[in-house]
């Protein structure tokens, strides 16, 4: 039936990443040798970035249901209910491999990509942000992929037209050969007219909508499924080329279908392009499909079949329309200058029928392609536990503020506005908190009504005890919205780590799995999409585990959202939440000390959910002025970025008695606030808290253009602000690092 | 006042635009298909939004400043009629001849996302009713491609007719190199065309015009259209 096709031997079997147990199961579920089409179909659904054959078993442990969750993980995204009728749907995905061969087309294509997961479920794109993860500043490549990487996330939002209004950028040499590259699209839907990929009804026309497709991409997901060594630069062609405008197009013809009743089941073609999504449209409808490649616009000619199911060309959708609706929904594509063709339909027979110029290319079983894919329960070990630093152990090798101009000057603490300035973060009128708080405000339509937004992880302490590196994730996510006001409602989280193949890397994955469903079940916070992205290495060392949490919470009236800039002179600074001064992986033991060091800050998942909830409602009140939560940096830094946002001074009582200056000052703490509040409230406010039994002290007053600290003297908040700013447009311009 | 706002593919800040139009000047403006040849009748004041039309692929503003409905917005030009271009916009009419000169890649070779102080030249225009000469105000700019070029001869033309409305400037209403952020020629953010009626600028005033977006210093660039049209009719 088939002619030309190359023989499949080992070799072809094993530069399709697929494992000799693997392909016998091939072998043992379809009785019979694939064809060369169907071996591709087989490496794009089994890899590791669809399959999650490594990580499923892990997967199933987390907390994915509360009352407002509307769609868990499964699906393109996440949905909540935010009540009066509308939902909010989002997710995170990781787009790394591609961006470090090819940095600025790799982060284009992966906004676009969770772009089209969230509108796919029919939700107006409303919000982006990313979590951004370089190697040493002085690696050879590390200006280049900054460079290329930031222009790429910002092409593609601000050419399709989002906002993106938050994310995180660090530095470390563990990212050397694998940077991270995770973005979050955030949407906005009415909670009753929520679209999904499963088929429905026999015959029904598939469509294919958008751009056509090409050879690129092809072996993408394979790609990211495996470590990289010294050739990787040879895979420059699997990397996808992301267009804006066809999205933008996308976008908007999507949504006028879908207002006008078009659609039964839709399905963006990501990774693994036509393959997955035919095969996702069919399988979770308990359905067949039936392809004719014939009918696929193509942008080449003599594109094989297997080229086509494997291309990872962007911008294209798959679709099942109600048949009475096809003119209406085509007339509205071609309005959109959109390719639009049926290209198959659905069948009852639960097969995969994919047929090329007349030849029967695949025959495939739809449910078995994804259902019996590989499942391993990979061995791992726990790492070995640090040793707790005592404070007391650790010389000073500077006075405080010294410590702090200097701090402000790291490539983790910088202002990364360099950043955030090359991305629209005020298109759609929207934005109440810009980049640069703690977490970003964002107006749901007219308001009153406020989404809180933030990524968050800090993976050194993920690598240090993988268990509490995944609870601080979650809960410095958790805490981020409350500063601001918010109500923390649900998370998508974006694992990516190492060789799960190694037990010590597994180790790390499920330490921070079990971490994260602690802290979500504990606050409340479920997780409702995500993404796994592991091999994240190169010649044989890994990343720093980094399992980003993208959290979303709700303001019932964005006025209410407090920022963390000083407001007024004379304010009360209180510090909420217990200090004892823990230095072990913080950022001043790193970075001023010189050891990256001992196990990181316990976190106690009930103490987060006290101090928070009241910090929360300090806030709705209207007693806290200004409020930040403490993370990196500890508490001097996040002092220094409250006058630096607000242009006024500090007055700061001495380190109390009993603890060490150094590890008072930067240690880092969990479950931590820093509030202004009036002198007015002040006594009710001491006294409220006391009362709930919340740790709360007087920490210093607001006011002046200096930063001061009794007994160690005073630096001015505009040099604090230079050296804040400093360094990351220096490093860029090709100056220090 | 009766306001339309063109809708070309890839265009994206229109509903910033209809948004802001609708709070300053109570009436929702017509959005105009870039297919369409005419202009809704009685259209007051023609805008051209910002975004990326066809993708800015080919130069910025090339494809759209051909698209059929620019032949309406040309005649609507030359009877008189107000045309507001921001941005993209500000490209769009470039490329369509309406105003002089063009819109090179900023300087600094980055997209700039940030606000800007830009001073009023003059309040005499009813793109400017709504400020006094030689205020300051802050509005955010979006933009890779802002940097305003003409020849010499038309630059000494621009300047002798006291063309330039709008220029970035220090918060303090100096105009210095520091604060050009693109390096555009006299440090030029917006632009007047000859007979008066157009107006193309870099900046967004529709994203400065409520208290949520931290300013609303935008708001007076609408609302001197709007009473300058009272006024008219």
């Amino acid at each position: 039936m088939m002619s030309n096709q190359p023989k499949i031997t080992p070799e072809l079997v094993a530069s399709h990443g697929l494992k000799p147990d693997e392909y016998q199961r091939i072998l043992d579920l379809i009785g019979r040798e694939p064809s060369f089409t169907e071996l591709g179909i087989f490496s794009a659904m089994w890899n590791e970035h669809c399959s999650y054959k490594s990580s499923r078993k892990h997967l199933r442990g987390l907390p994915t249901k509360a009352p407002w969750v509307i769609q868990g993980p499964g699906e393109n995204a996440g949905v909540i209910d935010i009540g009066d009728g509308q939902a909010v749907v989002f997710k995170m995905e990781s787009h790394n491999h591609p961006s470090y061969i090819e940095p600025y087309q790799g982060a284009t294509t992966g906004v676009g990509g969770i772009l089209r997961d969230v509108f796919t479920m029919g939700a107006r794109p409303i919000a982006c942000l990313n979590a951004l993860s370089f190697g040493d500043p002085s690696h050879p490549r590390t200006r280049h992929l900054v460079s290329g990487v930031v222009a790429g996330v910002g092409g593609y939002g601000n050419s399709f037209g989002v906002p993106t209004v938050g994310g995180q950028t660090r530095f470390h040499t563990r990212y050397d050969g694998n940077i991270l590259v995770n973005a979050m699209a955030v949407g906005l839907a009415p909670a009753d007219k929520i679209f999904y990929a499963a088929a429905s009804g026999v015959d029904m026309p598939i469509v294919y909508l958008g751009s056509k497709t090409g050879r690129d991409g092809i072996h993408g997901a394979t790609m990211a499924s495996a470590e990289f060594d010294d050739a990787s630069e040879e895979k420059r062609p699997t990397v996808q080329v992301g267009d804006p405008f066809a999205e933008k197009l996308l976008l908007e013809a999507c949504l006028e279908i879908m207002a006008k009743g078009c659609v039964i089941a839709i399905q963006d073609m990501g990774a693994a392009g036509l393959t997955c999504s035919a095969v996702e449209m069919g399988a979770k409808g308990d359905l067949g499909v039936d392809l004719d490649l014939d009918k696929v616009p193509t942008r080449e000619t003599g594109m094989s079949a297997y080229e086509m199911m494997l291309s990872e060309s962007q911008e294209r959708m798959l679709m099942v329309l109600k048949p009475e609706k096809e003119a209406e929904a085509e007339a509205i594509f071609r309005k959109w200058g959109l390719d639009f063709a049926v290209v198959g339909h659905t069948t009852p027979t639960r097969r995969f029928v994919v047929k090329h110029g007349g030849d029967v290319m695949a025959d495939l079983p739809i449910k078995e392609l994804g259902d019996e894919a590989p499942l391993y329960d990979r061995p791992f070990v726990d790492g070995a536990r640090l040793p707790v630093i005592h404070a007391r152990d650790v010389a000073a090798p500077c006075a405080p503020l010294a410590a702090l101009t200097r701090l402000l000057a790291t490539p983790d603490l910088c202002s990364k506005r360099w950043v955030w300035e090359q991305y629209d973060h005020v298109i759609l009128g929207n934005t109440v908190q810009r980049p640069g708080g703690d977490a970003a405000v964002v107006r749901v339509e007219d308001g009153p009504k406020g989404l809180a937004l933030t990524v968050d992880v800090t993976p050194r302490y993920c690598e240090a005890d993988p268990f509490e590196g995944g609870k601080q994730a979650v809960a410095e996510a958790w805490r981020n919205i409350t500063a601001v006001g918010g109500r923390p409602l649900a998370i998508t989280d974006n694992l990516n780590f190492g060789n799960p193949e190694r037990p010590e890397i597994m180790g790390q994955f499920v330490g921070c799995l079990r971490g994260i469903s602690a802290a979500c079940t504990a606050l409340d916070f479920p997780v409702v999409s995500g993404n796994v992205s592991l091999y994240n290495e190169t010649n044989g060392r890994g990343i720093l585990p980094t399992p980003s949490i993208g959290g979303v919470g709700v303001l019932a009236d964005f006025t209410q959202s407090a920022t963390l800039a000083f407001k007024v002179e004379g304010e009360a600074i209180l510090l909420i939440g217990d200090t004892h001064g823990w230095l072990g992986q913080s950022v001043y033991l790193r970075d001023i000390c010189g050891r990256e060091d001992g196990a990181p800050p316990p976190v106690d998942l009930a103490t987060e959910k006290r101090n928070g909830d009241v910090v929360r409602g300090m806030i709705h009140a209207g007693t806290a002025t200004a409020v930040h939560d403490l993370a990196d940096g500890g508490l001097l830094v996040a002092l220094a970025e409250m006058a630096i946002a607000g242009k006024i001074g500090a007055t700061l009582d001495a380190a109390p008695d009993g603890l060490v200056p150094h590890a008072w000052w930067f240690g880092e703490d969990q479950a931590r606030y820093l509030v202004t509040v009036p002198q007015s409230e002040l006594l009710g406010v001491l006294t409220k808290l006391k009362a709930v039994g919340v740790p709360v002290s007087q920490i210093g007053v607001t006011g002046g253009d200096r930063l001061a600290i009794a007994g160690e003297g005073e630096v001015a908040v505009k040099d604090l602000d230079a050296a804040f700013e400093r360094w990351l447009p220096e490093y860029m311009a090709g100056g220090a690092s | 006042m009766k306001s339309a706002i063109l809708v070309f593919p890839g265009i994206n800040r229109e509903r910033d635009m209809a948004r802001a139009l609708k709070l300053v000047s109570g009436q929702e403006p017509a959005m105009v298909w870039h297919a369409e040849t005419e202009l809704p009748a009685g259209t007051d004041l023609v805008v051209v939004p910002g975004g990326f039309s066809y993708g800015d692929y080919l130069r910025c503003g090339a494809i759209a400043a051909r698209a059929p409905v620019m032949d309406a917005v040309r005649a609507f030009a030359a009877r008189g009629g107000l045309v507001l271009g921001v941005c993209n916009g500000f490209q769009i009419l470039c490329e369509s001849g309406l105003l002089p000169g063009v819109l090179m890649r900023n300087a600094g070779l980055k997209f700039i996302c940030r606000d800007v102080h830009i001073r009023v030249e003059r309040s005499d225009t009813p793109f400017t009713a709504g400020y006094n000469a030689g205020q300051v105000i802050r509005v955010p700019v979006a933009h890779g491609e802002g940097n305003y070029e003409a020849d010499d001869e038309t630059l000494k033309r621009i300047e002798g007719d006291g063309r330039v409305l709008y220029r970035y400037c220090a918060a303090d209403g100096v105009v210095d190199a520091a604060s050009n952020i693109n390096g555009a020629a006299a440090s030029i953010a917006g632009l007047l065309n000859e007979a008066g009626n157009v107006l193309g600028m870099m900046p967004h005033p529709e994203n400065h015009v409520e208290t949520i977006m931290g300013c609303t210093d935008g708001r007076g660039l609408f609302a001197g259209l709007v009473a300058h049209l009272d006024r008219a009719a």
